[in-house]
C-alpha cells in the first residue's frame, strides 16, 4: 500500500487538541490512509476527531522548543491545532499530512476506499437521470427531444451523454452548431416554464470571431425556441468590453443582424481568481475577533462578497423576469458556460420552479445543472479559504450559489422544504467527501473513473430517511409561487452558519431553533387530538341520534 | 382634503405610485388610496417637511418621520402643495405641552382606570424588589421638594451613612445636583449601580463631602470595598471639560475607587452619525459596498457597540467582583441612563420581562430625567438637544435578544411600539424633561399611561420562544460583543419599506402558531370535557357528579382595548404586517404573498432591474 510510505510517523501520543468552542485535551493522534484520528482514550467519555485529510486546506507549524504545533486549517473553514511534544515526530507528521492532502490522483481519494456502514435503500447515481427529466417534459410539450449526439462525448466533452434540445433540430445539426460554440457547448434546454412554454437554454459563447462569422444552424436552433412574432432574451454574464475582446481570441456574441429576434443583455459576474480572493478576504476578515467596528465593516466591503451575491441574484432575477414576465425564451452563457452561467440558470429556477425548492428537486437541480453540465468540481474545489497556492481556476462557484439559495431562503422561510444544514453539508461535500459524487470535472471523466460502480454517490446516503430527517425544514409549505427576492443591501446577511460558524458559539440560536421545531411539531400534535375528539364527539352524537329515534 | 395625490414609492426606481385623497386632521395627516388603504401618520412623528422643485407631474412633498417612515406625495397643485406644507410645519412643531396629542387622546377609560393605568409601574415596590431598603441602603427624604436636585425624582435612595450634609455637600459639587444616588441593587453580590453627574473638578477643586459619599457607597458593599468609577465618555471629553469647571474624579483624592473612562461619544455626535446612516439606508438604488462603507462611515454600530460593551463592563464589575459602580458622563441623564439601565438588564431577569422592561425604563430613564421632551423634540425647541439616545438603548436590548432568542419575554414588536410612543406624545409618559416638569402638567390627571395599554395587548409583543427557565435570577447575560455580532436593524430603519423584508415572516409564523397552541389546547380541553359529559349522560350514576366538572368555562375571549379600536390605530401599515389573527396560518401567512404579486409589477423586480433598464 502506498499510504504506508507517506506516513512517517502514524501515531503520537500527548497530544494536546485545540478545536473551536472544546477545551483543549490530551489523546493519541494517529494517521491513517484517508484521516487524521485524535482520540482522548478516556474512558468516560472519549472525544474523537476524524478528519478526513482531503478537508485539510493548508498546514503550519511552529516550534517553541521541543513542542511542536501544527495548525491545520480545512476546507470546512475549522481551524484545529494539534500541539505535538518532540520536534522530529511533529515534522513527520506534519509532512505526512501535507503529502496525504494534497494527493494527486484521484483513484487514490477516500472514495474509492470507502465503504459505506448503511444499508442502500436507492443507488444515487441512477437516482436523477434526464431521461426522467425528459419524461416529465414530454407531458407538458411536445417541442423537444432527447438527444444522443454526445453518445461518445465527441461533440462536446464536457456534456453529458444525452440532452435535451428543440424537436426540430437533428443530430446533424447540432454537431455543427457545436463546432460554433466554445468547447462544443451547444445550447441545450436548462429548463422550461410550464406556466407560459418559455424556454431557458444555456450554452457557451457563440465563435464569432473577429470577422462576425455566422452559423445557420445556430440561429435556427435557438430561433426554435421562439413563439413566433415574439423575441427572446440572450443573457450574457460577461460586460460588453469582455464580449467584444473574446472576439480577438476566436470568442464573441450573438450580433443583433444575425440574432434580429434576440436582445441581448450584458448583466456581469464576477469569475475565477476575483472570486476566490473575495472568498479569501471574507474568510480572513470573519476568523479576526479582534477588529474594531469600522475595521470589520471596511473588511467586510473589501471582500466584495456581499457585491457578488448581489450581483448574481440580480443576474438570477433578471433571468426569471425574462421567462415569467416578459414571457421571453432566454439564452443564457458568458464564456465557458461552466460557471457564472450555471450560477445563473439554477438560481432563476430556484426562483421560477417550485419543484426546485424540495429536496429531491434540489438535489436534480445540482446534478442537472452542475454535475452533469459539467461545472469542473474538481479544478474549482480543489482549495478553500486558506490555501496558498495561487492556481488560478479555483473559485467558490458553487459556494456562491448555495449562498444565493440561502439569502432566499432567508426571505422565504417557509417555502423551501430543506434547511439551511442541508446546503452547509453540500458546501462540505463539494470540497471534500467520503462520497464520490462531486469528483471529476464533468460526465466523461465520471464515466472514466467509473465512479458509479467504484464510489457511493452522496445521495444514496442523503436520501435516507434517517439523514433526510436532519435535513428537512419544519416550515416548509409548498409554495406554487415564484418568489421574487429582495436584493437591496439591507436584505442581504454573511452567511453566518458558514463563515461564522467557528468563530462565534452559536448554543443559543441552535436551542431557539429547536424550540421553533417544538413550536410547530407541538401545533400538529394538538391539531390531530382536536381532530381525533371531534371526530369521537362527532360519532357520539351520532350514536345519541339513533338512539333517540 | 386634497384629491388626486401620488404617494410614491420610496425606492422604486420605475415611478410606480398610488393614487388618492390626501387629508389632514387636527392629530394626522390620513392618505387614503383608491383600493382604501390607509395610512395615517401623527403630526407628532412628523420630523421634516420639505418641498422638492415642481416637475411635469405636480409637486412634490417629501415628509420624514421620527419613526423613519419617509413618504412621498405628488400633489398636482402646487397652491395645494404649499398649503399642505404650511399647515404640516404648523402642525407638527408644538410650542406648548398643553397642545400635545397626548392631552387631547381620550381611550375612553374611566376615572379609576386612569388612575390605576398610572399606578402600574411602581417604583418603590421596585425597589423593594432589588431589596432596599435594607442595613446599608435607605430611602432619602432629601429631595422631597425637588429642593436638591431638580432633575432627579423626589424618592431617592442612599448609603444609610451618607448623612443629609453629605448628600447637600456633595450636590454642590456635582453637574446640575444630581449626586450619586442607587440605580441598581444587586441582591446577591450586595453590590450596587449608582448614577450621578460629572464632578466640579476642574483641575484641582476637591469636595470633602463628595469624597465621603463615594465612601459611603463603597462602604455600603461588604463583599467588596474597591468601587469602580465608570465615566462613560472618551477621555478627551471629560478632560476637556475640565477647563469649565467640570471634570472627573481624582484618583488621588478619593479612596479606593477605581477610576474608568469608557469611551461612548455625545449626544451631538450621536445625531449626526444617525443623520449618516438614514442617508445611506435611504438611498435608491445603493449598491452593497456604499452601503457597508455608509454603514462603516456612520459609525452608528460602533457607537452601539461602545454602549454594550460599556454596560457589559459595569455588569461583570457586579457579577464577577461584586464591586459597587458608580457611574456618571457630563449630566449624567444620556449615557448614564444606557449604561446603568442595560447593565441592570444583563444582570437582573426580571428586565427582560415584558413588565420588568416597563419599570426599567420608568426608573433609569423616565423617573431619573432623562431629557425625553428635548431629545426627542417633542415641543419645538433647539435642534441641538435632539439625539436619539433612546433608540439607541432599545437598539442594544435588540442586539441582546438576537444573540439570546429565548432570554427576553417580549419580541420586536415591542421594541418598536416603545420607540414609535416616545415620539407618538400620544401618553403621558415620556412627555417632559424630568419628574418635576411632568408633575406640574398634572399628566396624571390629564394624560393616559402607555403601560397598561401595551400589556392589555400583550399577546403582540410576546416573544413565542421565550423560556423562563434560560437564565435563573440574578445569572449575569454574557453578550458576545465581537463586531460582527452587530447587525444593521433593518426592521427599525427600514421598517415602513415592506418590499426590503423577508417575504415569509418566520417570526409571525411562530408567534401564529404558538398563538394557535394555546387555542387548540382550549379546545381540546372543551372538547375532553364535552365527551366526558356525554359519557355521564349515558352512565346514569357517575351523571350528577359529571355535570359539575363539565361545566367549563368557554375560551377566554381575548380583550381587546376599545380605546385602540376606536382611535386611529397608532401605526397602520405596521399593524397590518404584523397580523395575528385568524386561526389558520396556512391562510394567514401567504395572504401578504398573494398581494405582493397580483399586483401589476412586483416591487422588488423593478427596485433593480426594471424593465426599463433592461432594455437600454
Amino acid at each position: 500500500m502506498e499510504f504506508a510510505e507517506l506516513i512517517k510517523t502514524p501515531r503520537a501520543d500527548n497530544v494536546v487538541l485545540h478545536c473551536p468552542f472544546h477545551l483543549a485535551v490530551e489523546g493519541t493522534l494517529c494517521l491513517t490512509g484517508h484521516h487524521l484520528i485524535f482520540s482522548s482514550r478516556r474512558q468516560d467519555n472519549a472525544e474523537e476527531l476524524w478528519l478526513l485529510h482531503s478537508n485539510i486546506d493548508s498546514i503550519e507549524k511552529r516550534f517553541v522548543g521541543s513542542l511542536g504545533t501544527i495548525i491545520i486549517k480545512c476546507k470546512d473553514l475549522r481551524i484545529i491545532q494539534l500541539d505535538i511534544p518532540g520536534m522530529e515526530e511533529c515534522l513527520n507528521i506534519a509532512s505526512s499530512i501535507e503529502a496525504l492532502s494534497t494527493l494527486d490522483s484521484v483513484t487514490l481519494m477516500y472514495p474509492f476506499f470507502y465503504r459505506p456502514m448503511f444499508e442502500v435503500l436507492e443507488d444515487g447515481w441512477s437516482s436523477f437521470l434526464l431521461e426522467q427529466e425528459f419524461e416529465l417534459l414530454s407531458s407538458v410539450s411536445n417541442e423537444w427531444r432527447l438527444s444522443c449526439v454526445n453518445k461518445e462525448f465527441s461533440v462536446c466533452p464536457s456534456y453529458p451523454p444525452v440532452v435535451i434540445v428543440p424537436k426540430s433540430i437533428d443530430d446533424e445539426a447540432l454537431r455543427k452548431v457545436a463546432l460554433f460554440r466554445q468547447g462544443g457547448r451547444f445550447p441545450v434546454l436548462s429548463y422550461y416554464h410550464k406556466k407560459n412554454g418559455m424556454a431557458m437554454l444555456r450554452s457557451s459563447q457563440p465563435l464569432t470571431g473577429t470577422n462576425g462569422r455566422r452559423c445557420k444552424e445556430d440561429e435556427k436552433l435557438i430561433n426554435a425556441t421562439l413563439r413566433s412574432g415574439r423575441r427572446g432574451f440572450v443573457i450574457d454574464t460577461r460586460p460588453l468590453t469582455v464580449a467584444q475582446q473574446a472576439r480577438a481570441k476566436g470568442g464573441g456574441f450573438e450580433q443583433e443582424v444575425h440574432y434580429p429576434q434576440w436582445r441581448r443583455i450584458h448583466k456581469y459576474i464576477e469569475r475565477f481568481n476575483i472570486l476566490q480572493e473575495s472568498f479569501i478576504k471574507l474568510v480572513e476578515a470573519c476568523n479576526d475577533q479582534s477588529h474594531n467596528m469600522d475595521r470589520w465593516l471596511s473588511k467586510l466591503e473589501a471582500s466584495n462578497w456581499l457585491t457578488h451575491i448581489k450581483e448574481l441574484l440580480t443576474a438570477a432575477c433578471l433571468a426569471a423576469q425574462c421567462i415569467d414576465r416578459e414571457s421571453a425564451s432566454v439564452l443564457v452563457h458568458g464564456s465557458e458556460g461552466t460557471d457564472s452561467t450555471l450560477q445563473v440558470t439554477s438560481l432563476a429556477q430556484i426562483i421560477l420552479d417550485p419543484r426546485c425548492r424540495t429536496i429531491r428537486g434540489f438535489e436534480a437541480l445540482v446534478v442537472r445543472e452542475w454535475l452533469q453540465a459539467g461545472h469542473p468540481f474538481q479544478q474549482r474545489c480543489a482549495q478553500s479559504a486558506y490555501s496558498n497556492s495561487k492556481q488560478k481556476w479555483e473559485a467558490p462557484v458553487f459556494l456562491l450559489f448555495l449562498e444565493c439559495v440561502w439569502q432566499i431562503h432567508r426571505q422565504f422561510p417557509c417555502s423551501f422544504e430543506f434547511n439551511e444544514q442541508f446546503l452547509i453539508m453540500l458546501f462540505e461535500h463539494a470540497y471534500a467527501s467520503q462520497f464520490g459524487t462531486f469528483l471529476g470535472n464533468n460526465e466523461n471523466e465520471r464515466a472514466k473513473l467509473k465512479l458509479p460502480q467504484k464510489t457511493m454517490s452522496l445521495w444514496s446516503w442523503v436520501n435516507r430517511p434517517e439523514e433526510l430527517s436532519r435535513f428537512q425544514n419544519p416550515l416548509y409549505e409548498a409554495n406554487s409561487l415564484v418568489i421574487w427576492p429582495s436584493v437591496a443591501p439591507q436584505s442581504l446577511q454573511l452567511w453566518e452558519g458558514v463563515f461564522l460558524r467557528w468563530n462565534r458559539p452559536s448554543k443559543f440560536l441552535e436551542e431557539a431553533e429547536v424550540e421553533r421545531i417544538n413550536i410547530i411539531k407541538y401545533n400538529k400534535e394538538l391539531q390531530a387530538k382536536v381532530n381525533a375528539l371531534r371526530r369521537q364527539l362527532a360519532e357520539m352524537e351520532a350514536d345519541e341520534g339513533v338512539q333517540e329515534e | 382634503q386634497v384629491e388626486q395625490v401620488k404617494l410614491l414609492d420610496r425606492f422604486s426606481t420605475s415611478n410606480k405610485s398610488l393614487m388618492g385623497t390626501l387629508y389632514l386632521t387636527a392629530t394626522h395627516l390620513l392618505f387614503i388610496d383608491s383600493s382604501q388603504r390607509e395610512t395615517w401618520i401623527l403630526h407628532h412623528h412628523i420630523a421634516a417637511v420639505e418641498k422638492l422643485p415642481l416637475t411635469t407631474s405636480g409637486c412634490p412633498l417629501v415628509i420624514q418621520c421620527k419613526n423613519f417612515r419617509i413618504v412621498h406625495f405628488v400633489v398636482p397643485r402646487e397652491r395645494d402643495c404649499h398649503d399642505i406644507y404650511n399647515s404640516l410645519l404648523q402642525l407638527s412643531r408644538t410650542a406648548k405641552y398643553e397642545e400635545l396629542y397626548a392631552f387631547s387622546y381620550n381611550p375612553k377609560q374611566n376615572e379609576s382606570e386612569q388612575v390605576k393605568g398610572w399606578q402600574l409601574i411602581d417604583l418603590a415596590e421596585e425597589y423593594k424588589r432589588m431589596g432596599v431598603p435594607n442595613d446599608y441602603w435607605q430611602l432619602s427624604d432629601a429631595n422631597r421638594d425637588y429642593k436638591i436636585c431638580e432633575t432627579y425624582p423626589r424618592e431617592l435612595y442612599v448609603p444609610r451613612t451618607a448623612s443629609k450634609p453629605i448628600i447637600v455637600g456633595s450636590s454642590k459639587f456635582r453637574s446640575k445636583g444630581r449626586f450619586p444616588v442607587l440605580s441598581y441593587y444587586h441582591k446577591n453580590k450586595e453590590a450596587a449601580i449608582c448614577r450621578c453627574s460629572q464632578p466640579l473638578s476642574g483641575f484641582s477643586a476637591r469636595c470633602l463631602e463628595d469624597e465621603h459619599m463615594l465612601q459611603a457607597i463603597s462602604k455600603a458593599n461588604p463583599s467588596n470595598r474597591y468601587m469602580y468609577v465608570m465615566d462613560t465618555r472618551p477621555k478627551l471629553n471629560a478632560m476637556a471639560n475640565r477647563a469649565a469647571g467640570k471634570g472627573y474624579e481624582n484618583e488621588d483624592n478619593y479612596s479606593n475607587i477605581r477610576f474608568q473612562f469608557v469611551g461612548i461619544e455625545n449626544i451631538h455626535v450621536m445625531r449626526s452619525s444617525l443623520q449618516k446612516l438614514l442617508e445611506v439606508s435611504g438611498t435608491r438604488g445603493l449598491s452593497v459596498n456604499d452601503f457597508l462603507s455608509g454603514l462603516e462611515n456612520s459609525g452608528w454600530l460602533r457607537h452601539i457597540k461602545a454602549v454594550l460593551d460599556a454596560a457589559v463592563f459595569l455588569a461583570k464589575a457586579i457579577a464577577v467582583e461584586s464591586a459597587s459602580v458608580l457611574v456618571h458622563c457630563s449630566d449624567g441623564w444620556d449615557r448614564t441612563s444606557q449604561v446603568c439601565s442595560l447593565g441592570a438588564l444583563l444582570l437582573d431577569s426580571y428586565y427582560r420581562t415584558i413588565k420588568g422592561f416597563m419599570v426599567l425604563i420608568e426608573k433609569d430613564w423616565i423617573s431619573f430625567g432623562h431629557k425625553f421632551s428635548d431629545r426627542c423634540c417633542q415641543l419645538d425647541g433647539d435642534p441641538k438637544e435632539i439625539s436619539p439616545v433612546f433608540t439607541q438603548f432599545l437598539e442594544s436590548v435588540w442586539n441582546l435578544t438576537e444573540q439570546f432568542p429565548q432570554a427576553f419575554e417580549y419580541n420586536e414588536a415591542f421594541l418598536l411600539q416603545i420607540h414609535e410612543h416616545v415620539h407618538s406624545c400620544q401618553f403621558g409618559n415620556f412627555l417632559g424633561n424630568c419628574q418635576k416638569e411632568r408633575e406640574e402638567l398634572k399628566l396624571k390627571e390629564k394624560t393616559y399611561s402607555l403601560w397598561p395599554f401595551l400589556l392589555a395587548d400583550q399577546k403582540k409583543y410576546q416573544n413565542p420562544l421565550y423560556n423562563p427557565d434560560f437564565s435563573p435570577e440574578l445569572t449575569l447575560l454574557e453578550p458576545n460583543t465581537v463586531s460582527f455580532n452587530f447587525k444593521f436593524w433593518r426592521n427599525m430603519y427600514h421598517q415602513f419599506d415592506r418590499s426590503m423584508h423577508p417575504r415569509q415572516s418566520m417570526f409571525n409564523l411562530i408567534m401564529n402558531t404558538s398563538e394557535q397552541n394555546k387555542q387548540l389546547e382550549e379546545d381540546i380541553k372543551e372538547l375532553e370535557a364535552k365527551i366526558k359529559q356525554r359519557n355521564g349522560q349515558s352512565d346514569v350514576v357517575l351523571e350528577k357528579k359529571q355535570e359539575l366538572t363539565t361545566h367549563h368555562p368557554a375560551p377566554v375571549a381575548l380583550k381587546s382595548p376599545s380605546c385602540f379600536q376606536k382611535e386611529p390605530p397608532p401605526m397602520p401599515a405596521n399593524d397590518a404586517v404584523r397580523t395575528i389573527e385568524g386561526s389558520n396560518t396556512a391562510d394567514n401567512r401567504y395572504s401578504e404573498l398573494v398581494s405582493e404579486f397580483s399586483k401589476a409589477e412586483p416591487a422588488v423586480v423593478s427596485l433593480e432591474y426594471g424593465v426599463a433598464r433592461m432594455t437600454c
